[in-house]
């Protein structure tokens, strides 16, 4: 707020100012908008009422509209699911593999649904640390002179298109991401996780790193936004009692920031899960479910659309979008989900 | 023009990286010009009007050159051609949106062919076959110079991970005299759906029918091995992977000087991949269809040596009658040009073969009986 907020008491202006033809310069440099000031004047009462009706009725069709495009969006995907899914001979939950132009018709979600979560689960595991590092950096950190322009960078980090993301991945992490690979298989092999069969690369775990790396300014930026408006008595009264930096931190900034941290993460999740194009040009693509995120393999829903989409028949489309839907219903409960641990958590500030 | 092309002989011999850049960009950038070709300039026949199209992506560079010397000649015309995938073409031309598509498949009997015949309506919807397009095994085998010989058998052991060194028996067996590394193998294959599995799958379950288990299709069904999306991200795995093998149109080996293998027929000859070779092979395919139909079944079984068997032919499916007055004289005329020997000269150079001669007559009659 750069004007200055004109006091009632001094300035009252003319009863009939919005008519007035010429007002002194002065006077309309100090004039606040006329029919807040005019709180009796029937004219402007009326005007006041009409606008009112013309706002409430944009603001509400605004509103209703987007409930109607949710509803249109599940309307549509169910309609266009439906004759796949009667067509589909094996079950739909748990099939492994993707054939639903051939005959018989078998496809199932489970692999996909499953490499979707886990994806996005580990791409959060690896940004969201980094990300609220970077958003404390930016807001408690770095001097004045510099925490705007890494701020701007960061923002500027989330506009940049996800098959840029998606090219880098594929010509240059890919091949340097077997070097660290083989060296979390050789020492850490023992672990299912870490597990391979000999060769690295198109991964989850490739894909993950991607994942994290376009995550990481979404649940930055809006990390940042809440860390910056943690109440200044807050913090002050922590200094009182001799609270070092990273106790101010820890005491003050992170659990007024933790709702804000929770809503990053959840529009993070959002961004991985329902990421496309990156994700097709890094996965190897396959139809299996296994925790051996060093290997080739893998495949999401967003990314089976993308590669399946070109050459399917009827059923195949139907098959796609029953997927989607499945991915739709997946976004829901996760914001859902998340929804009820920020209103569970209480205390928390903005967002 | 000349001074590259000589440079990029060059670059082929020494393999030197800075003269292959020089080749990579006129590939690109030097295709046949017209003015140059045997017979050009006569094969246009204008009218006007518009024609949308869509599909096949496989013969999108082809149909964009056929499309630009069209509207070079006749400025009253208008031709579009969106890509999509062959799918999403044959979906569109069904539901009445473009007037015709183009598809690496023909369609399939059944519900396909009737969903397309009733759009149609006086007439049944028909294939006809307008680009080849060579089907390379490019590899990446540090320390062997020679082309390698692979046989279809070995071919099939290899993208279903049953053969997984380079320096297996059966390998050095079809190829003596060179010395094959001890190397794993690294397969790679489309992640997406695509016209280039379904006949690189389909020449596998010809002609190595006792070793390739998943039959034909156009999505990988083998197990094993690294997908990539698009054949630029197959033919970008092998190339940056040691040990890697995989399966792409021709252009992509060439722009990426990527080897490639010369691959064994049904007699276990090993038929080196060249312009001659895979027309040869085309020249011998059958047309069972009739009415105009020029659906292609592959000779698979032939021994002749000098016939590439792994190779994919994209189709234009049309309505055989019932085109729209005003659109017929146009998608005659357009495609007749395209099947023209002019036409089909565009087609090499861009990794694209043209159709043998034969068949070419069989596809000028098809396109002149449209309706």
């Amino acid at each position: 707020m750069d004007e200055p907020e004109p006091t009632t008491v001094s300035m009252a202006p003319p009863a009939n100012a919005p008519e007035t033809g010429g007002v002194h310069a002065s006077s309309l440099v100090a004039q606040p908008p006329a029919p807040r000031m005019l709180p009796n004047g029937d004219l402007s009462r009326r005007a006041r009422r009409r606008g009112d009706a013309i706002f409430r009725m944009l603001a509400q069709g605004s509103g209703a509209l987007l409930l109607v495009i949710m509803a249109a969006i599940a309307v549509f995907l169910v309609l266009q699911a439906i004759p796949a899914l009667k067509a589909d001979t094996t079950s739909f939950l748990t099939t492994l593999g993707w054939a639903p132009d051939a005959t018989p018709s078998s496809f199932g979600i489970a692999s996909l649904a499953f490499g979707s979560v886990l994806t996005s689960l580990l791409a959060l595991l690896i940004s969201v640390p980094v990300a609220v590092g970077v958003a404390l950096a930016t807001s408690h950190y770095a001097p004045r002179w510099l925490a705007r322009p890494l701020a701007y960078v960061v923002d500027l980090l989330a506009a940049v298109p996800s098959v840029v993301f998606g090219l880098w991945g594929l010509m240059y992490l890919v091949p340097i991401i077997i070097g660290p690979s083989s060296f979390l298989n050789h020492y850490l092999g023992f672990i299912p996780l870490f597990a391979s069969n000999g060769t690295y690369g198109k991964s989850i775990f490739a894909a993950s790193v991607v994942l994290a790396v376009m995550a990481i300014p979404i649940v930055a930026a809006i990390s940042r936004e809440v860390f910056i408006r943690t109440p200044q008595d807050q913090i002050e009264a922590a200094w009182a009692i001799g609270a070092t930096k990273w106790e101010v931190i820890r005491t003050a900034v992170l659990p007024y920031g933790r709702s804000g941290v929770i809503s990053g993460t959840v529009l993070g999740f959002g961004r991985a899960v329902g990421e496309t194009i990156a994700v097709a040009l890094v996965l190897s693509a396959n139809y299996e479910i296994s925790f051996h995120i060093l290997e080739p393999g893998g495949n999401t829903i967003a990314a089976n659309i993308a590669n399946r989409y070109g050459e399917a028949a009827a059923v195949g489309r139907g098959a796609l979008i029953a997927s989607g839907l499945v991915l739709f219903i997946i976004t829901l409960v996760v914001n859902f989900g998340a929804r009820a641990i920020v209103g569970r958590s209480g205390r928390g500030g903005a967002s | 023009m000349k001074l590259p092309r000589h440079r990029a002989v060059l670059g082929l011999l020494a393999g030197s990286g800075l003269l292959i850049t020089a080749c990579g960009s006129d590939t690109g950038g030097g295709v046949g010009s017209p003015s140059t070709n045997p017979g050009g300039a006569v094969a246009i026949t204008c009218s006007s009007g518009s024609l949308t199209a869509a599909g096949s992506t496989a013969q999108q560079n082809a149909v964009a050159q056929w499309i630009k010397d069209y509207l070079n000649k006749c400025s009253a015309a208008n031709i579009n051609y969106g890509g999509g995938g062959s799918g999403q073409g044959v979906q569109q031309f069904t539901d009445g949106k473009i007037d015709f598509a183009g598809s690496d498949f023909p369609l399939a009997a059944g519900t396909e062919q009737q969903a397309a015949d009733a759009r149609c309506k006086t007439g049944p919807a028909v294939n006809i076959p307008m680009v080849g397009g060579p089907i390379a095994i490019g590899y990446n085998v540090p320390g062997v110079t020679k082309a390698l010989n692979l046989s279809s058998s070995n071919l099939a052991k290899i993208f279903s991970g049953k053969i997984t060194n380079w320096n297996d028996a059966a390998i050095a067996q079809d190829n003596p005299g060179t010395q094959l590394p001890s190397l794993g193998i690294q397969t790679f294959h489309r992640s997406d759906g695509s016209g280039t599995t379904y006949n690189f799958t389909n020449y596998l379950s010809n002609d190595a029918k006792a070793d390739w288990a998943v039959g034909t299709n156009k999505n990988w069904a083998a197990p094993g091995g690294q997908g990539a999306k698009g054949s630029q991200g197959v033919a970008q795995g092998v190339k940056s992977t040691p040990g890697g093998i995989g399966y792409f149109e021709l252009s992509f080996a060439t722009q990426s000087q990527i080897p490639y293998a010369a691959v064994g027929n049904a007699e276990g000859k090993f038929v080196p991949l060249t312009q001659a070779n895979a027309v040869n092979f085309l020249s011998k395919a059958n047309v069972p269809g009739t009415g105009g139909d020029l659906k292609l079944q592959f000779d698979y079984a032939t021994t002749d040596a000098t016939a590439y068997p792994n190779l994919l032919v994209t189709y234009e499916i049309v309505c055989s009658k019932g085109n729209a007055p005003d659109k017929l004289p146009l998608l005659k005329n357009f495609l007749g040009y395209a099947a023209s020997p002019a036409g089909q000269q565009e087609l090499t150079g861009q990794g694209s073969i043209p159709l043998p001669d034969n068949l070419q007559n069989q596809v000028r009659q098809a396109v002149g009986s449209l309706g």
